[in-house]
């Protein structure tokens, strides 16, 4: 169907097909609701966590869509900065993508501080010597970025676009949008980083410790790193699925095997590093604590050496050659499994780098630590999801969000 | 955050610190305010040259 509100010459389902499809995702985002207000208004005693368990689930996937989310500040990079004219085909929807990641972080993180009416407590009475400061700060910073450059793509709604101030005002942000696009990219190092950062400054905690260069642990770098390089492929993985759902292809191949062949090349600089600071940590590091590699990864029910071979090369190495290779990237199903591995992959890392970090034992006569997030910490994970998903599926009804649809559905 | 909270120090960190902040958000700030007064100022004069057409 089509209506004022939709794009011009594209077709949409039908209100009522739309508004089913609603109410079947709004059903989960309702669950996850419940749940948060339950933690608001119970408190954290809600949670699996304890005083020795402060990071858990939240935080992964905190750490895990902050990861993904980085498509939208590399693929920024690369239009605005680099100057790769044909990924604005696909910026749109990786900056909408990076505004889901983004929002659900700073979602997610008024659960997890405990009392959110204290959340200005961090910008306010800031520690300048902590990560997790630089992280706030630039974590909301870059929100506001990400919201500017979300703005222009609401305002190309036809009806919106009819309003003289909105359409000048769309205009002028996309005219210095390279602007926030610069900003966004040094907001993103350092919180990305800084996300790394915590971990490798943990002394106490030799699974997580490392060593680097002056204030910055080499962890600090290896997250800034695997955000830029698995980011745009999230941005393909979403797309893909997009367009299964939709029947309708949205994107052309070249741009899907331009984001692969560049993320395929940054995974693998990515996995050499990865691999010579885990060598490293495992032959130098650790032992210089009085641990062992195998220490790490023995004697629990969960966290066996499968995790680091998992990490680095069914997810990592693999799709990093799938990717850089021209006969890989042609091959669609190669490219997206190779995408699907790759994400995969820095969700295990930042798995690793949270939860395993905090249930290995730091003592010889302590255990392993493990760890059950209860309900109502699934429930308020899966909420970003579902809140992504209506998002993308308003977005997509009434955005011009992708500039090929058009062209690549001319029956539609 | 600001020099006039108590734990303020002027100090390295203080400075290299909020001054990064201060710096990013006076561009976004600047981008912000420049891309609405440029759209008021089109609307404005794009609205004039149309009534005067008209």
């Amino acid at each position: 169907m089509t209506t004022p509100a939709i794009p011009e010459g594209v077709k949409r389902c039908s209100t009522r097909k739309f508004a089913i499809w609603l109410a079947v995702v709004g059903a989960v985002l309702l669950w996850g609701v419940y749940a948060m207000f339950l933690v608001w208004y119970k408190g954290l005693n809600q949670t699996g966590m304890n005083d020795a368990y402060g990071f858990a689930l939240w935080i992964w996937a905190d750490l895990a869509v902050i990861a993904l989310g980085g498509g939208a500040f590399f693929s920024g990079f690369l239009t605005y900065i680099i100057g790769k004219k044909e990924l604005k085909n696909v910026i749109n929807y990786a900056v909408i993508i990076g505004f889901i990641c983004y929002s659900s972080a700073l979602l997610i993180l008024a659960l997890d501080i405990g009392q959110p009416l204290r959340g200005w407590f961090i910008f306010w009475h800031a520690n300048v010597h902590s990560m997790l400061t630089e992280v706030a700060f630039c974590l909301s910073c870059y929100f506001g970025v990400l919201t500017i450059e979300f703005i222009p793509v609401v305002l190309e709604n036809p009806k919106l676009d009819r309003i003289p101030f909105l359409h000048h005002l769309s205009h002028n942000l996309h005219e210095v949008m390279a602007v926030f696009a610069a900003t966004g990219v040094f907001l993103s190092f350092f919180h990305q980083g800084s996300l790394g950062g915590v971990a490798g400054v943990l002394y106490g905690r030799p699974f997580a410790f490392r060593e680097g260069l002056l204030i910055w642990p080499w962890t600090f770098f290896l997250f800034t790193w695997s955000a830029a390089a698995v980011g745009p492929c999230f941005t393909v993985m979403v797309t893909w699925l997009t367009e299964k759902v939709t029947r309708k292809k949205l994107v052309k191949q070249e741009i899907f095997q331009l984001l692969g062949k560049i993320s395929g090349w940054m995974l693998l600089t990515y996995m050499i590093a990865k691999i010579a600071d885990t060598l490293y940590w495992a032959v130098v590091t650790a032992p210089s604590k009085g641990f062992a590699l195998m220490d790490f990864y023995s004697n629990n029910p969960v966290y066996g050496i499968w995790i680091l071979i998992a990490e680095l090369v069914v997810c990592g190495l693999v799709p990093a050659f799938i990717l850089i290779s021209r006969k890989g990237r042609e091959n669609n199903t190669m490219l997206i499994t190779a995408m699907i591995l790759a994400v995969i992959g820095v969700c295990i890392n930042r798995w690793v780098m949270v939860l395993q970090v905090m249930a290995a034992p730091l003592l010889p006569f302590q255990e392993w630590y493990m760890y059950m997030p209860t309900w109502q910490e699934v429930a308020t994970t899966i909420l970003p999801v579902a809140y992504g998903i209506i998002l993308i599926s308003l977005a997509h009804r009434y955005l011009p969000v992708f500039p090929q649809e058009k062209e690549l559905n001319p029956g539609n | 955050m600001f020099p006039f909270i108590f734990e303020w120090a002027w100090d390295i960190s203080h400075l290299v610190f909020m001054g990064a902040l201060w710096y990013a958000l006076s561009i976004i700030g600047a981008g912000l305010t420049y891309c609405i007064i440029k759209s008021l100022y089109d609307t404005a004069t794009q609205e004039g040259g149309d009534n005067a057409h008209h």
